[in-house]
């Protein structure tokens, strides 16, 4: 099976603390990591190549440095890293880093691709659908679990899989080539081994531009873009803190009191 | 917009390099100059205290399409949920009443899936019409169904402005309808409202976990479209003297679909759902519940209470309690109206997933726990005593005393 599993450099959220005064990022000394959620997609795609032999390539598109990325795929043992980058695609939004994405896979070609839920600094959620629609296949989102994946030698095959839901868990089976994204509760990513460090060196990251994988300048990046950020602020901090006085027993009533009052109860 | 560094105002300070997340700027002969990873976040313009980082309008405008005036009308997705239209469709239609009001055009609903009453029920709660189609294809919820008849009226009617539920249906079939009409998508917005000036609608969401609110346009392309977090609009005013009318339509070749429902297992917990996004009240449990069997007690807290039950990723790890209740960055963020965190430190991104609701409760026996940061009441001590003096007072308060 062909795999694709698209990754994302991000900055680690946890770390990028926010200075109330000037109301702005510190990213001073903020690691870059790969996207959480596609740590998890990574080792789906290894244990579906396991299991049923093929290839992984991990595809991200993002400037000159997110091959540090795709080298960190490697070491886990994904088999190859496609770079998807240049000027034109700076400012993109997640209609165009689709339109991008879905053009670098068409250009490999893959049975499967997959998709971490959501990337932690936008949340959007929203760029493995895209991509599906980009290369009308079929998605399935927020996949807990895989039960079972076949494919022949024509490439006919089917996924099947549990796709968590707001009120439960649906079983889906998907034709393939198809998409997933995936949850955390998935699977357990493995460690870089050591031939995978190695071979993290050596392999050659492969580069494509927008004109080659066959998009002008006017549909990727800010221009191929339709939403535009206006602007940028922090959130009213939480006023209203109040504290409760007393032994825990009448802290306990002031507390059942107050919800009272507030219409919590 | 683009951003750009004026030459000769820059005092190549560096302030906007320590606060870019992109690492996208750099220092060029003393000067910063904005480089092409720039994502446009906009973090160096606040930093900059000269003021020398501007946007500028420049030859990057946007080739609009041909006539966005051509688009009328705020549409609502109403999602239904085994036959049932969702709470987060009555709150769409609170929300989208106001801004077809503000742009004095109707408000449409679209349902597929759920019974006439149903639909008539839209009517009730503010819409002036109803896209309505009762096939059997929409009974499971799958993607391309409803994303290819939903897209398909959109193309036909042109709606200037579409809303659904941030919930896991809204926000995995809406960015289909996106990609296939080549339109933006807001995901997960919690405010909305019309530019006076342009009509253009400003979608509010935050974004880094939180940390930041980004206000996003689609100037360029219609329809306008954002996936809304449930609980924070207010839903519609019930009125059964309202008239709309109900347009049937037919599913047609949208019933293909390459990705079966299988089968569908709705996880409920005794009287208590776990769809906690939708949740007035919930009680969290983290690493200081010490176990499974300090989850009991916060059951027979929520059965009291009406609520639900949340928790930690530390007591999802430890596997007290399965994923469905993480709250947190990597699981559901949720804003009720109560949020009570028992034994819960509050690290950040257990925070970003909770800090909005409405009144925080932290129990927790360490007074320098962050969660203290964030509460609107809280009490320090041990939740072993102080859960059990909780429920006792509500059970007596429950029975009439
Ligand atoms: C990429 C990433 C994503 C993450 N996503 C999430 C997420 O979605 N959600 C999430 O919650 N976390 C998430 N985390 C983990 C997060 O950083 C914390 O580790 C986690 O939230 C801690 O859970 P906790 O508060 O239950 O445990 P702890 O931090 O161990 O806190 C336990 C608390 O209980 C108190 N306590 C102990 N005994 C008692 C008692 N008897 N009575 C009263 N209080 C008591 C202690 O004082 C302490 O404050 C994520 C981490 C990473 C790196
Ligand atoms: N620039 C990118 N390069 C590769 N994959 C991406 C990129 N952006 C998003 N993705 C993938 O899409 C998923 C959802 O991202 P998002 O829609 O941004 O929340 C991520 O988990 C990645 O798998």
């Amino acid at each position: 099976m062909r795999i694709a599993v698209c990754i994302k450099q991000v900055p680690d959220t946890a770390e990028v603390k926010i200075n109330r005064e000037t109301g702005t990022l510190v990213r001073e000394g903020v690691p870059s990591i790969i996207n959480p959620y596609d740590m998890h997609a990574i080792e789906a795609a290894l244990g579906l190549r396991d299991a049923l032999g093929g290839k992984v390539t991990a595809i991200t598109m993002g400037p000159p440095q997110a091959e540090a990325a795709l080298r960190e795929a490697i070491s886990m043992g994904v088999d190859d890293g496609l770079l998807v980058t240049g000027r034109e695609f700076a400012g993109a939004d997640t209609l165009a880093t689709s339109r991008a994405l879905s053009g670098a896979i068409r250009a490999i070609g893959a049975d499967l691709i997959v998709c971490g839920k959501q990337a932690i600094d936008g949340d959007t959620a929203q760029v493995g659908p895209e991509v599906a629609e980009f290369l009308d296949i079929p998605h399935v989102s927020y996949v807990r679990k895989i039960i079972e994946a076949e494919i022949d030698h024509e490439a006919r095959g089917s996924i099947k899989v549990e796709r968590l839901m707001d009120e439960g868990v649906d079983v889906v089976q998907a034709e393939l080539p198809a998409l997933i994204t995936v949850v955390r509760e998935l699977n357990t990513p493995r460690l870089p081994s050591l031939r995978g460090k190695i071979n993290a060196k050596k392999t050659e990251i492969k580069k494509l531009s927008a004109a080659e994988i066959g998009l002008t300048p006017e549909v990727v990046g800010f221009n191929g873009s339709p939403t535009q950020v206006k602007k940028i602020f922090t959130p009213a901090p939480r006023c209203g803190r109040r504290v409760l006085e007393g032994g825990l027993e009448e802290q306990v009533e002031a507390l059942v009191k107050e919800l009272m009052e507030k219409k919590c109860l | 917009m683009p951003l750009k560094v004026e030459k000769n105002v820059c005092s190549g300070c560096g302030a906007c390099i320590t606060v870019c997340p992109y690492d996208a700027i750099k220092m060029e002969g003393g000067k910063a100059e904005i480089g092409e990873y720039c994502q446009l976040c906009q973090a160096c313009l606040t930093a900059c205290a000269e003021g020398a980082i501007k946007e500028y309008k420049g030859d990057l405008e946007k080739p609009g399409q041909a006539d966005l005036s051509a688009y009328k009308g705020v549409w609502v997705f109403a999602e239904q949920r085994g036959g049932k239209v969702a709470p987060v469709a009555f709150e769409l239609l609170g929300e989208g009443g106001k801004l077809a009001g503000q742009r004095g055009v109707e408000l449409c609903a679209v349902l597929f899936g759920a019974t006439r009453q149903e639909a008539r029920e839209l009517v009730r709660r503010g819409a002036d019409k109803v896209y309505f189609c009762d096939d059997e294809i929409f009974t499971n919820f799958e993607d391309e169904p409803n994303a290819g008849l939903l897209a398909s009226l959109i193309n036909e009617h042109r709606p200037e402005i579409v809303l659904a539920g941030a919930t896991a249906i809204g926000r995995s079939f809406l960015p289909r309808v996106a990609a296939r009409l080549k339109t933006g998508l807001t995901a997960d917005c919690t405010g909305l409202e019309i530019e006076p000036e342009t009509g253009n609608l400003i979608q509010t969401r935050p974004a880094y976990g939180g940390n930041i609110m980004a206000s996003i346009l689609s100037p360029g392309t219609r329809p306008q479209m954002a996936t809304v977090r449930p609980k924070v609009m207010k839903p519609g005013r019930c009125d059964d003297s309202r008239q709309g009318e109900i347009i049937e339509v037919k599913a047609g070749e949208f019933r293909r679909s390459r990705a079966k429902v299988l089968a569908s297992i709705r996880e409920e917990e005794g009287a208590m759902k776990v769809n906690l996004q939708e949740a007035d009240v919930i009680i969290s449990g983290g690493r200081g519940l010490k176990g499974k069997e300090g989850f009991q007690m916060l059951r027979e807290l929520a059965v009291l209470l009406g609520g639900t039950v949340g928790a930690s990723r530390a007591a999802v790890d430890e596997g007290w309690i399965p994923y469905c209740h993480q709250v947190g960055q990597t699981g559901k963020t949720v804003a009720p109206k109560l949020y009570i965190a028992c034994g819960i430190s509050g690290a950040v991104q257990h925070l970003v997933g909770m800090q909005s609701s409405d009144i925080i409760v932290a129990i927790n026996k360490n007074p320098e726990a962050p969660i203290f940061n964030v509460a609107t009441y809280g009490i320090v001590g041990d939740l072993n005593e102080i859960l059990p003096l909780l429920i006792r007072k509500l059970k007596e308060r429950k029975n009439g005393r």
